[in-house]
């Protein structure tokens, strides 16, 4: 990131499509050389959002501003961004060359300047041997390509992306993620990118917006959603989650207790939110407990009886009942058949105080 | 359906699948050898026989000699001409319009363009004799405004015989020009805007391009029915607009000299395979099914082609650029403001000129309504008083009512019979691989493609020498020939659709083949049936040219009675009769069009 400079500030945006609300008070700020990831189940309202940053829809309020200009009803050619498409949009009419030299074209400059900028972006993204080439005869991933360098080929001042690898396999999608991650690094641009797939957005983003409902959920680096969810949704839709019914018994600077159901009081991190005998969900992640072993300790500690073992691949999973009726699950690096843990036999668990969060109920969420 | 394989157990063997293959098929292509091929051939060879038999170029001689048949072919494709660029420049709006709304709405406008196609072509003829004769709407209207001291002549020339063709064929080239244009990916657009291009300029560098298959597809279906046109010039035309097929139709009817009239039949033949040909060398026959949107790779690797995309890029260029700078002015007059939303005008204006380019097809036919309640003896604008007295008179006159019901009962037996040929060839072209399936395919389409006059006065020879000329029966196989086509195509899209699993399930699930095929196949098919039939029936309702030479005396069909009645007189009487006729058909059509779409929404 080279600076503290907001490209994109969008206020109270809120787009609705007949009586469908596919956009709702979303407020976000993208910083100058930001890879921020709009992140969120499908017709959550990513695409809505990323639309209208790029004028493609009309919002029905609020505001965006692109380098401190306004832009909420500009048109699109009017605002300097570029747009990756999930089925790339390359013209099928138009060789590669006269594809990424489109944008150049419209900004009329000269053929000679242009036709070295092509080349330039070419040779970045390894395909400068397919200038005269059409689109369809390109593989998807090549295709890919070739949008991402029509994309760059212009500077535009940020460079959206709907979901653009979503077309592809898992191979391909792996590689070019890190294509698209050094590219943004190499260059320094402003990137807004749209997926649903929550590794990819962990892996390559600096900051994440999860959305849900047509709501910014949450938004934070990776790490803050991955460790700090401030929801269920969110614990949920990242990773895998234990959740956990409970009541707050009591509140200190540095953390909560939490009772959970007949398995005693456990400490969480603290939740400025909540208040004594709140009801919540306790949200721990099944590799950070640990079955202990006679003699270990931990802060949090509770005991259940094992009741499946679930071996897969690299991580083994366990489902452990705990005395009041709930179920924790917990991954550990799988092992040799012998040293494998049996159903029915009798567990301790534990974790560290900063591996628990407490959440706002869903249910109860919900019902405000 | 066959007993061959009835038995699932045993494998067939290689005869009786033989046999089950050729029975499928076999028949569709033995009747239309029998009442397409054989007419049409028979015709040809006419062509160059003389009176006594004996084999001679006279008639070819002939047309050469005579210059009033080379300049009649110069009427009919300058006629074609003309009506192939006013389908596509009114038409283009219509399908852009229908190609860039929501679906919902596309499925609603779509029909104001299907109803005119299929509405009765004589009635939508006889509405442009209401609206724009000495009397008619247009010119009581513009008298009385006071824009004009005397009527305008707008029928009995060039131009009735332009308003009349092209909307008779607009619907045609809008609904070619959509296939194309569904194909087109709205991204497309969108990408080359957020890249800095405005309105004019995404049009022309990235859509026009992209759809002119369509354009190319359209402009040839157009221009080549239009070569076999001859109601519109007949009634709305004047004597110096007639086309090839009314010579033909002339020689045939007045002089009885077949060995011409088949020889005028070659030269019009000719002209089509020389531009199907031509267009094969520019564009590739293949744009014809429509879908296809991008072949620039190909294009640029043929010379003409080459030739062609320089010229068209220029072109594109060029109005792109000029759009832009309208734009930009247009910018200037009135800025744009970041913070208030505002009316897109370019999407208003869209809207606008395809409203009113669905207004002219759809809405003419409407004024066949009011006329046929006028209490005077003569069809002019506005009608006079009210009465009933035409539709009184017609129920008087036997003949029309006789042509009705034998109209009606025509086109139930043929579209009958027509499913019963077309519907197993549908479902062996969609199931099997064989060779010579494009073939065949083509083979089974061709009557649509060949003039119709073709048929009708290759039938009429053959229906001469074995006796069939003036009978009912004679008349429904002409009107298979027809109806087979239809069907086929028809049948073949809704099989195609259908996801063959579902009848492995059944019989995975305990159902024999005849229980899968009326339990699972048919309940899923049938509204693609359904619309078959309709397809069918229509085509053989409205249709005239056949009729014109088969029937005869009292045997008549609705159509051909009309005909005959307009070459006297379009009467408040006819347009009675069309009234009826409009009502009846819109409510068949909207019919079956509901049916179609309920069965697109399941498969
Ligand atoms: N053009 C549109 N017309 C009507 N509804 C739309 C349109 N675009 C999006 N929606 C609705 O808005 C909601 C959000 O959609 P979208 O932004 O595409 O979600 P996402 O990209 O997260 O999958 C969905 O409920 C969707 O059905
Ligand atoms: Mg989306």
């Amino acid at each position: 990131m080279s600076g503290e400079n907001i490209k994109l500030k969008i206020r109270s945006l809120r787009k609705t499509y007949g009586s469908v609300v596919a956009l709702d008070s979303a407020d976000i700020d993208l910083r100058d050389g930001e890879f921020l990831t709009l992140l969120g189940p499908s017709g959550s309202g990513k695409s809505t959002l990323l639309w209208a940053v790029a004028g493609l829809n009309d919002p029905d309020s609020g505001q965006i501003w692109i380098d401190g200009r306004e832009a909420t009803h500009l048109p699109p050619f009017q605002r300097e961004i570029g747009m990756v498409f999930q089925n790339y949009a390359l013209f099928p009419h138009m060789t590669i060359g006269q594809n990424i030299g489109f944008p150049l074209e419209m900004r009329k400059m000269n053929r000679i300047d242009r036709e070295k900028a092509v080349m330039r972006v070419l040779d970045m993204v390894k395909l400068g041997h397919v200038a005269d080439r059409y689109p369809q005869e390109l593989s998807g991933g090549q295709q890919q390509r070739i949008a991402l360098a029509r994309a760059f080929v212009y500077e535009p001042s940020i460079i959206l992306m709907d979901e653009p690898l979503g077309a592809l396999d898992k191979k391909l999608r792996d590689h070019l993620q890190l294509e698209i991650k050094h590219l943004h690094e190499q260059l320094g641009v402003t990137i807004m990118y749209v997926t649903h797939d929550q590794e990819e957005a962990m892996v390559m983003s600096d900051r994440i917006c999860l959305m849900n409902n047509a709501r910014v959920e949450q938004i934070g680096t990776p790490e803050d959603l991955y460790f700090r969810p401030n929801t269920v949704f969110a614990a949920d839709f990242l990773g895998e989650s234990n959740l956990v019914d409970g009541v707050i018994r009591e509140v200190n600077g540095n953390g909560a207790s939490v009772e959970i159901g007949g398995a005693g009081l456990t400490r969480a991190l603290p939740n400025p939110d909540l208040s004594v005998g709140d009801r919540v969900k306790l949200m721990t992640r099944p590799e950070a407990i640990e079955v202990l072993g006679a003699g270990e300790s931990r802060p949090n500690e509770v005991s259940g009886i094992l009741r499946e073992v679930i071996v897969g691949g690299g991580a083994t999973k366990l489902f452990v009942e705990l005395q009041g009726g709930a179920t924790m699950r917990v991954t550990q690096l799988t092992r040799a058949a012998t040293e494998r843990l049996s159903p029915g036999v009798e567990l301790r668990l534990g974790w560290e105080q900063h591996a628990a969060v407490v959440l706002k109920h869903a249910e109860l969420e919900s019902e405000l | 359906m066959n007993t061959a394989t009835q038995d699932g157990s045993r494998a067939p063997s290689r005869l009786s699948r033989l046999v089950t293959r050729h029975g499928r098929i076999a028949p569709a292509l033995i009747f239309l050898a029998l009442f397409f091929v054989m007419p049409v051939s028979m015709l040809f060879g006419l062509s160059f026989l003389d009176s006594d038999g004996a084999l001679t170029l006279e008639h070819y001689q002939r047309l050469w000699d005579k210059p009033v048949y080379l300049k009649v072919l110069g009427i009919t494709l300058k006629t074609a001409a003309w009506t192939t660029v006013l389908c596509i420049l009114g038409g283009y709006p219509i399908a852009y319009l229908l190609a860039t709304v929501a679906k919902t709405t596309r499925a609603r406008l779509t029909i104001l363009v299907l109803m005119p196609f299929w509405t009765s072509f004589l009635v939508r003829t006889f509405a442009w004799i209401v609206l724009l004769g000495r009397k008619g709407a247009v010119n009581t209207f513009l008298l009385d405004i006071g824009v004009i001291e005397q009527p305008i002549k707008m029928i009995f020339n060039f131009t009735g015989v332009m308003i009349g063709m092209s909307h008779a064929l607009m619907p045609l080239a809008v609904l070619t020009m959509l296939s194309v244009m569904e194909g087109i990916d709205a991204n497309l657009s969108k990408a080359g805007s957020t890249m800095g291009a405005r309105g004019g300029q995404t049009f022309w560098r990235i859509y026009f391009p992209l759809s002119v298959p369509g354009i190319a597809a359209g402009g040839m279906l157009v221009f080549i029915t239009s070569l076999g046109f001859f109601i519109t010039p007949a009634l709305l035309g004047g004597a110096r607009d007639t086309m090839i097929v009314q010579t033909i139709i002339f020689q045939i009817k007045e002089i009885l000299n077949w060995g011409f009239a088949g020889a005028i039949g070659v030269l019009l033949m000719v002209a089509v395979l020389i531009i199907f040909f031509v267009y094969d060398k520019l564009l590739g026959l293949s744009t014809l099914s429509g879908g296809e949107a991008t072949r620039a790779a190909s294009l640029s690797k043929n010379p003409i082609g080459y030739v062609g995309a320089k010229v068209g890029g220029l072109f594109t260029r060029g109005m792109g650029t000029l759009c832009e700078w309208i734009g930009i002015a247009i910018g200037r007059l009135f800025p744009r403001r970041a913070d208030k939303r505002r009316a897109d005008g370019g999407r208003i204006a869209i809207w606008m000129v395809g409203l009113l380019m669905m207004g002219f097809l759809a809405l003419p036919a409407l004024f066949i309504i009011p006329v046929s309640f006028t209490e005077s003896g003569f069809l002019g604008w506005p009608p006079q008083g009210f009465s009933l007295k035409w539709y009184q008179a017609l129920a008087d006159t036997p003949v029309w009512i006789n042509a009705a019901l034998r109209s009606f009962t025509v086109a139930i037996l043929a579209s009958s019979l027509g499913m019963l040929l077309g519907v197993p060839a549908a479902f062996m072209l969609a199931r099997s691989s064989f060779t010579g399936k494009g073939a065949v395919f083509a083979f089974l389409v061709s009557p649509i493609i060949i003039p119709n006059i073709f048929i009708a006065v290759g039938l009429f020879f053959l229906y001469a020498k074995i006796g069939l000329v003036g009978t009912t029966i004679g008349l429904i196989l002409g009107h298979t020939v027809l109806a087979i086509p239809y069907v086929v195509i028809t049948v073949l899209a809704v099989v195609k659709g259908y996801d063959q699993n579902l009848d492995m399930a059944a019989s995975t699930l305990g159902a024999n083949r005849k229980q899968t095929f009326l339990r699972v196949t048919l309940p899923m098919i049938r509204s693609g049936m359904i619309a078959a039939f309709m397809f069918a029936f229509i085509i053989s309702f409205d249709e005239l040219t056949i009729a014109l030479f088969v029937t005869g005396g009292e045997v008549t069909t609705l159509p051909k009675q009309m005909w005959d009645d307009a070459l006297l007189r379009v009467s408040p009487a006819l347009a009675a009769v069309a009234t009826l006729l409009l009502l009846f058909m819109s409510a068949f059509i909207l019919v079956s069009e509901i049916i179609k779409r309920r069965a697109a929404k399941r498969s």
